[in-house]
């Protein structure tokens, strides 16, 4: 869609979008000669078409970011999704036998409440010292995952 | 007399050709290192497509190759579970996000990755409930793109894209694969499987899209006491003639070996571990035979 201001004959210019709020976009448009304002109100479907396409109103200011589509309309994302290459957190060998001894249905959780434990707390790596500090520490949200293990050895 | 349409330059700042010829751009230079891209589709849900795709995908990373695969079911996203990658983190680099790490090295991208729980559906964001249905199919299109350009794929001699049984899907990934090598259609030997993959089969003929072959899956029941191949399903005709009368080669047969079933659900494709099964070498045959399709050595 092009924008024209009749009086001045001129094509009016892009200056903000706003929004979605409440399923619209407001997009600002002005003449560049008389500077009259308009405001483009967009209904849901035509907010929709314009977020499906993936583009941004007012073209583009920030290079394009891996997955922008997804993370900006996909309800719910894992925590932590995309992580900066690097950031991973190592486990040693004996912590990640220690994990193997957890049982599969709950395997998976603790890894993770481990590893944010560990990340939060700026370790790169996951020993069973820290396995054994955050249980100590009981900062676990889910205790049975190691009262499971407990009961396994 | 005012200014018409045409005498305007540009779209008052967005710019949203450019923007989309980008998109366009960057999924072309991520997916000329990829070689061969095969689409695995049936159009009839449960004949096994996943199971299939994660098993050709091994057959042929077993060999060496550079392989990927992409699922492209967004809302019933099953690979990632069987080639036991759940639970991985997704890094980013600096040109994009690297894959999950399948075995023998295979990459692996799913919405699986992505959903923060085992219960947590695929819902997009939109004003209400009913906007988020309408836009579904638009916003998995849009998903999709981004997960053949966003994600590292590296250079790779295969990418197998899993997907979904709604034939709509095949559409959307030969308008953002232009270049699809081809696809590889999956049936069961029942009358019901074959009144759907016909249709299927119309619908990438007339998408231009070449055809690779046609797998019957689940083709009889390897009993694991007895050995024997005994009938799992009754039908007119085998997957042999459909594939005939449909002028479309035939890639072969697959028993139904339990064991498919018990290594999905343990995260290890079932070739790996049963190379030498009847199931296991009809995997391996037709994984030759894709090649050959290919022209791949």
């Amino acid at each position: 869609m092009k924008y024209l201001c009749i009086e001045c004959d001129e094509a009016m210019e892009f200056v903000e979008a706003d929004g979605p709020e409440e399923g619209s976009l407001s997009v600002t448009f002005i003449c560049p000669k008389c500077q009259r304002s308009i405001a483009l109100l967009t209904n849901p479907q035509e907010t929709e078409l314009v977020r499906a396409l993936g583009v941004k109103l007012g073209g583009r200011t920030v290079p394009h970011e891996p997955f922008e589509q997804i993370r900006t309309t996909l309800v719910s994302k894992r925590e932590g999704l995309l992580l900066p290459e690097g950031n991973e957190v190592i486990w040693t060998q004996e912590a990640e036998k220690r994990l193997a001894k957890v049982p599969d249905f709950v395997r998976l959780r603790a890894k993770k409440v481990i590893e944010e434990y560990a990340r939060e707390r700026g370790y790169r790596e996951v020993t069973t010292e820290i396995v054994e500090e955050a249980r100590e520490k009981g900062t676990l949200k889910c205790p049975r995952i190691l009262s499971a293990e407990v009961n396994n050895e | 007399m005012p200014k018409k349409y045409k005498d305007i330059i540009g779209d008052g700042g967005s710019n949203i050709a450019g923007q989309v010829k980008q998109q366009i751009e960057r999924l072309r230079s991520r997916m000329e290192k990829v070689k061969h891209k095969v689409a695995v589709v049936s159009g009839k849900g449960g004949v096994g497509k996943s199971a299939v795709t994660a098993n050709l995908a091994t057959a042929l990373s077993s060999q060496e190759h550079a392989v990927g695969v992409l699922d492209a079911d967004m809302n019933g996203p099953s690979i990632a579970k069987i080639l036991g990658v759940r639970g991985q983190s997704l890094k980013i680099g600096e040109n994009g996000v690297f894959p999950a790490n399948g075995p023998l090295g295979i990459k692996v991208m799913s919405m699986d990755l992505i959903l923060p729980s085992d219960e947590t559906p695929v819902v997009w964001d939109a004003h209400t409930q009913k906007d988020s249905f309408i836009w579904q199919s638009t916003m998995e299109a849009g998903a999709l793109r981004e997960f053949f350009s966003d994600i590292e794929w590296g250079e790779l001699n295969f990418l197998f894209i899993d997907l979904p049984p709604t034939i709509e899907k095949v559409s959307i990934v030969s308008q953002l694969l232009t270049d699809l090598s081809g696809v590889v259609l999956v049936t069961i030997p029942s009358g019901l499987s074959h009144l759907i993959v016909r249709k299927t089969i119309t619908t990438v003929k007339e998408l231009e899209i070449p055809i690779v072959g046609l797998i019957e899956n689940m083709a009889g029941y390897h009993c694991l006491n007895c050995s024997k191949v005994g009938d799992l399903f009754k039908t007119v005709e085998d997957g042999e003639k459909m594939a005939e009368k449909a002028d479309i080669p035939f890639l072969g047969r697959i028993p139904f070996d339990p064991r498919i079933s018990v290594s999905s659900d343990m995260g290890v494709p079932f070739v790996l571990e049963y190379s030498d099964t009847l199931a296991g070498k009809a995997f391996i045959e037709i994984s030759e035979k894709i090649k050959g399709f290919l022209g791949v050595r």
